[in-house]
């Protein structure tokens, strides 16, 4: 019954639409780059020369080795040096410091008399992702300054340390965890914007009716209109890949032809999800809204690209099994990072192949109903 | 006069039943707001918690399972599964069925009572960036302390070195719910005021009804007027809804002025719908409004602070961002509610607010003018 002409005859006709259509063509090829670029640069979670104030009231050599070895982490930068603990106050109100490095008078005499020397580290709590990665550096710090001072010359060592390695991202670069989660969520975008656009318009311009009237099948219609948007998405994967690869130095360790073949499993599920919208609500503006809530949202939320599922409530963490985008970024990052092959991702693998069947079942399906009418 | 107050009044009145009559309206104006205020309240999270342990025991204490007691206890570790083949780490890591790796080695507690140092090895996923930092820093400061605490209760007391004692202002227990749900009101109320103006003349259009508007007596700016009012109460209304659910729900303090928060709300409001309005006079189509909407809502989003930190971005998206209505709302709501900030902190902001709103009004209303002209 199917015929491979006339499912070639919809992709061709589907492709000379999308080819004519100026503004179809900047949302195929400009946009995932666009959004690359964007993102690419303008996210980046690596906390660097955190403004601190100081108020050292001590004023010695230690407390001067101190907070020298906080500027020497790179990570802390003094904006200011306070006279009081009230200036120290104001720079945190005003914003003009995120954090107040306050040194009692006696840290010498404290610290060389064995007994525990208080410092204190006033954070700006209203910012408190940033003010939580600058504890933990400040603890790192003081930490370290601690054993410097303590060991020098003595026989003690601290009791119990953990040697920490990180693997993947050794450098816990930001840049290495958006990018790879980055390509799903612009697929995700790309994919549900386009086709949501595709059965829709054939309803608003009246050309349903043209091609019920042809003997093409159903199977045909849905597959002809997957397999350009199908070829465009795995450019557009292609193409931020290779983007990401050579302008933000992003490593590529894994399989080119597993991302290949999962990219393709995540594209069929998602164009066909689009579809099926599209076809469901036969409007392109109420498409495209839908579209953006079903897809964007929750690749950008619920799919562990930014934030990190585990910390979430438990009914987040539930739904969040049935996001597609969580299996396909675990795909992408344990392909790119990880350097993973199928064996650590049949759980990924299995649940793309699920996706793909539900989201052109769900096309098909729609597109039936709509012609019997 | 009284017959342009006459008009404009009808036109509002004209405007409320459009938008009240149709449910599905009602559904986007007054429902999807708290859905989404809930949704990013609780995902957008860079809190750390119940990150996935994997733990490689080959001492078999009681100290070594005290030292996993003493991980997991606070809630910041989970473990998830236990072995005693070093090779495993490894396998979870690749799967990223744990993101956290733990080797307690033998004879951890002989050295550890022999006060000789006791090393456990850790391994770290850095796939994600944010978790791998914040988790690592937790880890070695409860390792550490748990040698502190072991030495101290066996009778040896380490003495000396830095103790630092760091606390946070506006956010004591640095939750990120405080910082980003304030934020999330600044972002649905730019999202409200652009989803009901930014179709609302093009649908007018794109039904001809703008040529009967057009026809009667209302001049182009009572019809901008007519258009503006309703949205401006409606974004108001809104605002109410989503603050009572961030301070009864979510706990948010507000600790600033309420007067100051409506009429900072307000200004924003009007900047937000002269932009759906500018968008909406420059659109042919509705489907185009829609498109220019969410490619502007996009990087307005990113370049907010709310998910993203200005402070780490390039100097050049640091710049792009003092043109962003949102991250001037986002400081002032911030303000307001976590440090209780009044006038005198934030006219700066409020001011550039009010600049915005008058230019993108008057921008909009002269392109309505040349567009029906």
């Amino acid at each position: 019954m199917l015929s491979r002409m006339r499912l070639f005859a919809v992709a061709r006709k589907e492709w000379i639409q999308l080819r004519r259509d100026p503004r179809s063509m900047v949302l195929a090829f400009a946009l995932p780059l666009f959004l690359l670029l964007f993102f690419g640069y303008a996210i980046t979670w690596d906390v660097r020369n955190l403004r601190l104030t100081v108020l050292d009231q001590d004023r010695s050599a230690s407390s001067r080795a101190l907070i020298e070895s906080f500027v020497a982490s790179g990570y802390f930068e003094v904006v200011s040096y306070a006279s009081s603990l009230s200036d120290v106050e104001g720079a945190l109100v005003d914003g003009a410091a995120i954090g107040g490095l306050v040194i009692p008078p006696g840290f010498t005499r404290a610290l060389s008399g064995g007994a525990p020397a208080p410092i204190q580290l006033l954070l700006d709590g209203s910012d408190a992702n940033t003010a939580t990665i600058a504890l933990n550096y400040a603890s790192a710090i003081t930490a370290g300054f601690s054993r410097r001072v303590l060991l020098d010359g003595s026989r003690l060592v601290v009791p119990a340390v953990a040697e920490t390695r990180v693997w993947y991202n050794p450098t816990l670069a930001s840049r290495n965890m958006i990018v790879p989660g980055l390509i799903a969520v612009i697929m995700s975008i790309i994919a549900a914007m386009l086709t949501a656009l595709t059965i829709a318009r054939e309803w608003e311009r009246g050309t349903m009716e043209q091609l019920a009237a042809t003997p093409v099948h159903r199977l045909e219609v849905v597959f002809g209109k997957l397999i350009p948007y199908l070829g465009i998405g795995l450019f557009d994967v292609a193409v931020t890949a290779i983007a990401g690869i050579i302008i933000f130095g992003v490593p590529f360790r894994g399989s080119v032809l597993l991302l290949g073949a999962m990219t393709t499993l995540f594209l069929l599920g998602a164009l066909g999800l689009g579809m099926f919208i599209s076809a469901t609500l036969k409007s392109q503006v109420l498409a495209t809204q839908v579209a953006m809530v079903v897809t964007y949202l929750p690749a950008l939320l619920l799919s562990g690209f930014l934030f990190d599922i585990a910390s979430m409530p438990v009914v987040l963490r539930a739904v969040s099994f049935i996001v597609p985008a969580k299996y396909y970024i675990a795909v992408t990052r344990g392909v790119f990072l990880k350097g993973v092959g199928i064996e650590a991702l049949w759980v990924q693998a299995f649940s793309m192949v699920v996706f793909a069947t539900v989201g052109i079942a769900l096309a098909v399906g729609a597109f039936n109903k709509r012609i019997a009418e | 006069m009284n017959a342009s107050l006459g008009r404009i009044r009808a036109l509002v009145r004209k405007e409320m039943r459009q938008i009240f009559r149709d449910p599905k309206t009602k559904r986007i104006v007054f429902a999807s707001p708290i859905i989404q205020l809930l949704l990013f309240g609780y995902a957008v999270t860079t809190d750390v918690h119940n990150v996935s342990l994997f733990v490689v025991d080959h001492d078999h204490t009681a100290e070594s399972r005290a030292l996993v007691n003493a991980l997991t206890a606070p809630g910041y570790f989970r473990v998830i599964g236990v072995s005693d083949r070093s090779g495993d780490i490894g396998r979870a890591l690749d799967r990223g069925s744990a993101t956290i790796g733990l080797e307690i080695p033998a004879g951890f507690t002989r050295d550890l009572a022999a006060a000789r140092g006791a090393h456990v090895q850790v391994i770290v996923d850095g796939t994600n960036s944010n978790t791998g930092t914040v988790a690592q820093g937790y880890l070695t400061r409860i390792v550490q302390q748990f040698g502190v605490d072991y030495l101290a209760a066996h009778g040896t007391v380490i003495r000396g070195g830095v103790d630092l004692r760091a606390r946070a202002w506006f956010n004591p227990d640095l939750q990120s719910k405080v910082y980003n749900v304030p934020a999330v009101i600044g972002i649905l109320l730019m999202l409200m005021s652009l989803l009901l103006t930014a179709l609302a003349v093009v649908r007018e259009r794109e039904l001809g009804t703008l040529e009967q508007l057009l026809v009667s007596p209302v001049t182009p700016g009572e019809l901008m007027l007519g258009k503006t009012i309703p949205v401006a109460l409606i974004a108001l209304i809104d605002l109410v809804l989503i603050c009572a659910v961030a301070i009864l729900w979510f706990g948010i303090p507000l600790r600033g002025s309420v007067p100051l928060l409506l009429i900072a709300s307000a200004v924003y409001v009007l900047a937000s719908l002269g932009l759906g309005l500018l968008i909406s006079t420059v659109s042919k189509t509705q489907q185009e409004a829609f498109m220019g909407m969410f490619l502007l809502f996009m990087p307005a989003v990113v370049l907010s602070g709310f998910m993203y930190p200005i402070h780490t971005m390039p100097l050049f998206f640091q710049y792009l961002t003092m043109l962003n209505p949102v991250r001037h709302f986002l400081e002032i709501v911030r303000g307001i509610f976590l440090k209780g900030d009044g006038v005198a902190e934030l006219w700066p902001q409020l001011g550039i607010l009010a600049v915005m709103a008058v230019v993108v009004l008057a921008a909009a209303t002269r392109r309505f003018r040349q567009s029906i002209g």
